[in-house]
């Protein structure tokens, strides 16, 4: 598989290392109560796993160390598009 | 010798020694080991995989099911291989499979008789009872019986390496399509890498009579390759299969650069398996011959029709003194006429199909073939060698006809396996009774036979269109002589006389499918399952395919109503020693080594691995009777006096900016901002799911400079943590950080007299006096005169401790003149053993008590959350189970009988209550032998523990069958109050 990293160009995905899908912003805690918890539980643990179309953040370890969102179908591995992760979570 | 007086691509002049099964024997260089044993009169080469059937060489390529072999003596011995894809070379060693005694005369051709009990399916039917003798009696029986070669059992002495390559147009095979598209592409500026698995280039044009552009096949195909090899954007690989596709236009090519020789040469691997980046690829691989279903087509001396041309024009052997074929297409009469032409005679030719182009049948009666038409092969007759042939024009009566070969064409197999790797799948063509490529890989295109084109003209303009295609230009496609390539399925013959084969490796025949169809294996996974049909080194690429067209016929489907085939990589067996490359034994990974490994070595450490770092473990003294007595030795003298460890392999992560104290917050569950400039703390991050992830020590350098340091075996994951949480959660920190692990060499140097040591090194410059240097300093200073260092009080061993840091460069230099220098204070280096012991005396949580499911409040570290901040992992720390209050946690424990050794890993019982898995209260984690205590000590987590100081549990371990008495206590053992830190 190959990624293009938008500070890099085209690499080899063994230069890389996958988190997992997107999971939307990081909560911000209120007062640490079950709302909270149950917000930070979605955000940790509950993934779509589409058989499809996914984003899912990628670090470019061996590389510029930048964390990445690819869009990736999960179908073909298809890459779709890339782009820098800033401020990813806090959307 | 059944060779040639002349004529083909041998060289005569070279003369190669060979020898086979202990014989000696003699070929030429350019022959495989399959040609030069035909020209040899070898005819039979080895016994079936099941029926220990006598069996000679079936094909001239990689598809050959028979003719395995074992290669090479000794270390170097390799099974299975096919003899019509080695190389010949002077003083090659080879030898027949599965005989006993020997090829001539095999005593397990007992099966052959038995084979009524050895049909599909038998391993699910037999051998039932009695159970107790499967391992004993029925298992090596079968293995003994069945298989194949044996592998050497040694290391091999090769080496194998993995090489990168990119390009822009890559091709697969070398045939009239591969060089047309190489071609097309190379002279349009292309680069191109042409691959071809044999060792010379031209394929199929290397065996044939044809002509190209007014001048033989052959020829014509050195002029391309000359010309090919004359363009410096064209790279020309011989020897290299392409095995597999992979995303993103990757390909997988093994080279085999030494496997042509007796041993590699000294500074050269034995195969090299490349990794390709194509912008295009063009898989020209062409096809497989098809082998029908008739009575004995397993009989040494009957070949793929293709195949007896091949050793006929390419190699100049003889495959026989009288040839029949049986054909359902052209080819096999192309195959009569060749051999015409070469003097050898034609006994009959057989074709299945009713019309037959009359030019064809006109030319083989003038040879004076016997001609059969819409007529069967119904058996052969001969043990070890075709003796005759039966034919039977009306399925009743056989006529029989004498012949020692017998050439076989069932049709054509495109090799389209490279384009079913990414899962794609074929699909039927009834144009050409074959399954052909469908739906393709982004970036590949296939040309010539391996889609499904048959005749040469075809095959060279399929192959400049896909050239062109794929980045060249439109280039003139030579003319080639005008050839018959017609074809009409044939699978099988209905009336058989004896066994009728669809897989010659592992012998399943016509029969097996029928019986597999009869018990409801009619899908062709299942088939394969349950027969083995189209398993094992040739992956069925000759009969496969009859096989399940025989079962798709029984079951009154039509081939496009069942699901193609589809392969997976590698096309071809691939060596694990060429996956590995490099990577053996300890090259397994990289060995990173600290500034002061040279140093240690020279002391004489016993190293450890620690993740790839090589750490000195302890350094054991004369006299000393083994390791235990050594550590303890070493941590004693730390509590006495003073003992230096390298601590380098600690992560080390520099971090600046504004913000830097704000991000360390959020990070650690402590707080950071407030530390004074010139201070270490120490520091526990968690994951956001609550448990903690690593611990470690963090120092304010400056107003906006921290320097973190993380456990050994998480510091790349801590550093990638740190991104993360800026990068993608809290970009609008001014902050940027890097890993500065390896500038840094780092040591402990603790104990009461660690000042004194330090005193030596230290510029005077800087004082380090208690006062001026407290618990927990951290500062720049100069050592050794003038050299930049950095120096922190803190301590992991609970003595008066230093770190002492310097550029890595002066991590060797700096380690000798303390040694040096602080001899009198009585420094004496410690390892990694002793350390340990240091730190569990001392309650501190390591690797064994971090080990991902256990939170702050279990580690006895719950007081340093901060309620004032958010901080990563606050929010699910306090999850109702993650602050249950009997949870596992840490405490001391001690053997009541204090002589007792305990053990990592025991459970923990309440005494009087049952042993079972319910009742575990928690487990030991860690254990030392405390010098300080004088008895065995250790840490655990235990439910509740902190409150059951005192209390007796057992210390189960059915491992090492031990269960005693330990007293819980507090896991600080010694100095509780921190005294000796401060002094």
């Amino acid at each position: 598989m190959r990624i293009t990293c938008p500070y890099c160009g085209e690499r080899d995905s063994e230069e890389f290392s996958v988190q997992g899908e997107v999971a939307g912003p990081r909560p911000r805690p209120s007062d640490y109560g079950d709302a909270d918890v149950k917000a930070f539980h979605a955000y940790v643990h509950l993934r779509a796993n589409d058989f499809g179309l996914t984003r899912e953040y990628w670090y470019h370890g061996n590389g510029c160390r930048r964390w990445l969102e690819v869009s990736r179908d999960t179908r073909n591995h298809a890459i779709l598009g890339v782009a820098m992760a800033s401020g990813a979570g806090r959307r | 010798m059944s060779r040639l007086a002349e004529g083909g691509l041998i060289e005569r002049r070279k003369a190669l020694q060979f020898r086979f099964d202990g014989r000696t024997y003699r070929g030429f260089s350019g022959d495989t080991l399959a040609s030069a044993l035909l020209a040899n009169d070898v005819v039979l080469v080895g016994r079936s995989f099941k029926y220990h059937r006598p069996r000679g060489i079936f094909t001239a390529g990689s598809d050959e099911p028979n003719a395995l072999v074992e290669l090479r003596r000794g270390a170097r011995r390799e099974p299975n291989t096919k003899a019509t894809t080695v190389e010949l070379f002077d003083g090659l060693e080879a030898w027949s499979q599965n005989r006993f005694p020997s090829r001539a005369f095999d005593l397990l051709s007992v099966n052959n008789l038995l084979s009524p009990f050895l049909t599909a399916g038998f391993y699910y039917k037999s051998f039932m009872w009695p159970s107790s003798w499967w391992e004993k009696v029925y298992e090596p029986w079968i293995r003994r019986a069945a298989g194949l070669g044996r592998a050497s059992g040694e290391a091999d002495p090769d080496t194998y390496e993995k090489a990168h390559a990119f390009c822009d147009v890559l091709v697969a095979g070398s045939g009239p399509a591969g060089l047309m598209a190489a071609l097309s592409a190379g002279r349009a500026g292309a680069r191109v890498i042409l691959c071809e698995e044999d060792f010379l280039f031209g394929g199929r044009l290397l065996s044939e009579t044809y002509a190209i552009a007014d001048r033989p096949a052959a020829n014509w195909a050195m002029n391309a390759v000359a010309e090919l090899r004359s363009l410096s954007n064209v790279r020309l690989m011989p020897r290299t299969s392409l095995v597999a596709v992979y995303d993103g236009n990757g390909y997988a090519a093994l080279e085999r650069v030494g496997d042509h020789l007796a041993i590699p040469a000294s500074h050269q691997p034995r195969q090299r398996l490349w990794k390709i980046v194509a912008g295009r690829a063009v898989i020209a691989t062409g096809c497989h011959e098809r082998l029908i279903a008739f009575g004995g087509n397993d009989v040494p001396g009957v070949m793929q029709a293709s195949a007896i041309r091949t050793f006929l024009n390419r190699h100049a052997v003889v495959p026989g003194r009288s040839v029949s074929l049986f054909t359902a297409t052209d080819n096999g009469w192309r195959t009569a006429a060749d051999l015409a032409r070469a003097g050898i005679g034609v006994a009959a030719v057989v074709d299945s199909r009713r019309h037959v182009n009359p030019a064809l049948v006109a030319a083989a009666r003038r040879t004076g073939a016997r001609v059969f038409l819409d007529a069967q092969v119904v058996g052969v007759r001969g043990g070890k060698r075709v003796r005759s042939v039966e034919i039977s024009t009306d399925g009743h009566n056989a006529l029989t006809v004498p012949c020692d070969a017998l050439g076989v064409s069932g049709g054509f197999n495109p090799a389209l396996g490279l384009t079913s790797h990414l899962g794609a799948r074929p699909r039927w063509s009834d144009a050409v009774s074959a399954y052909v490529p469908d739906a393709l890989p982004p970036g590949m295109d296939v040309a010539g036979a391996a889609r499904g084109i048959f005749s040469l003209s075809g095959c060279l303009a399929d192959g400049a269109r896909a050239g062109a295609e794929a980045g060249g230009r439109r280039t003139e496609v030579p003319v080639a002589e005008g050839e018959c390539s017609d074809l009409e399925p044939f699978w099988r013959t209905k009336r058989s006389r004896g066994k009728a084969f669809v897989d010659l490796q592992n012998d399943v025949t016509e029969g097996d499918v029928i019986q597999a169809a009869r018990e409801g294996f009619i899908s062709g996974e299942h088939l394969k399952r349950y027969t083995t049909l189209g398993m094992a080194t040739d992956q069925g690429k000759t009969g496969a395919i009859v096989g399940q067209m025989v079962l798709t016929a029984l079951t009154g489907r039509a081939p496009e109503d069942v699901a193609p085939p589809i392969a997976r990589p590698p096309a071809v067996p691939v060596a694990i020693g060429a996956y590995a490359g490099l990577h053996r034994g300890r090259d397994f990974r990289p060995t990173r080594l600290t500034a002061g490994h040279a140093w240690a070595v020279e002391r004489g450490a016993t190293f450890t691995e620690t993740g790839q770092w090589l750490r000195a473990q302890w350094f054991a003294r004369e006299g000393e009777k083994d390791w235990l007595e050594t550590v303890s030795r070493e941590a004693a003298h730390v509590r006495a006096a003073a003992g230096i460890c390298d601590v380098s392999t600690l992560g080390k992560i520099d971090i600046q900016g504004r913000d830097a104290g704000i991000f360390l917050d959020r990070i650690y569950i402590n707080s950071f901002s407030t530390l004074p400039v010139g201070k270490a703390r120490y520091g526990v991050m968690l994951r956001e799911d609550g448990f903690v992830m690593d611990d470690g020590t963090t120092s304010r350098l400056g107003e906006d400079r921290y320097f973190m340091t993380t456990t050994t075996a998480n510091a790349g994951r801590v550093m990638q943590h740190l991104e993360f949480c800026h990068q993608v959660l809290w970009p609008e920190l001014d902050v940027q950080m890097i890993s500065v692990t390896e500038q840094w060499a780092q040591y402990a140097v603790a104990g009461p007299r660690s000042r004194d040591a330090l005193r030596k090194v230290v510029d005077r410059a800087f004082d380090i006096s208690d006062a001026a240097f407290p618990y927990m300093a951290a500062a720049g200073i100069t050592v050794c005169g003038g050299i930049e260092a950095r120096l922190f009080r803190i301590s992991f061993s609970g003595e008066l401790a230093y770190e002492l840091a310097v550029p890595a460069r002066y991590g060797d230099a700096l380690i000798r003149r303390v040694m040096d220098t602080a001899a009198d204070t009585g420094l004496a280096p410690y390892g990694t053993e002793a350390l340990s012991v240091l730190r569990i005396e001392k309650g501190h949580p390591a690797g064994n008590e971090l080990n991902g499911q256990t939170t702050a409040h279990d580690l006895g570290l719950g007081r340093l959350m901060s309620s004032k901040k958010d901080f990563i992992g606050r929010v699910l720390a306090g999850r109702q189970a993650l602050t249950a209050p009997d949870r596992p946690s840490l405490a001391g424990f001690k053997p009541v009988e204090r002589g007792k050794r305990m053990r990592g890993g025991a459970h923990f019982f309440v005494p009087g209550i049952r042993i079972e898995p319910d009742h575990v209260e928690g487990h030991m984690t860690s254990v030392c032998f405390s010098p300080a205590l004088g008895h065995w000590i250790g840490l655990g987590l235990l439910k509740r523990g902190p409150e059951r100081i005192g209390e007796h549990l057992r210390a189960y371990d059915p491992v090492r069958d031990e269960d005693f008495l330990v007293e819980v206590c507090s896991p600080i053992f010694v100095d509780p109050e921190g005294a000796r830190l401060r002094v």
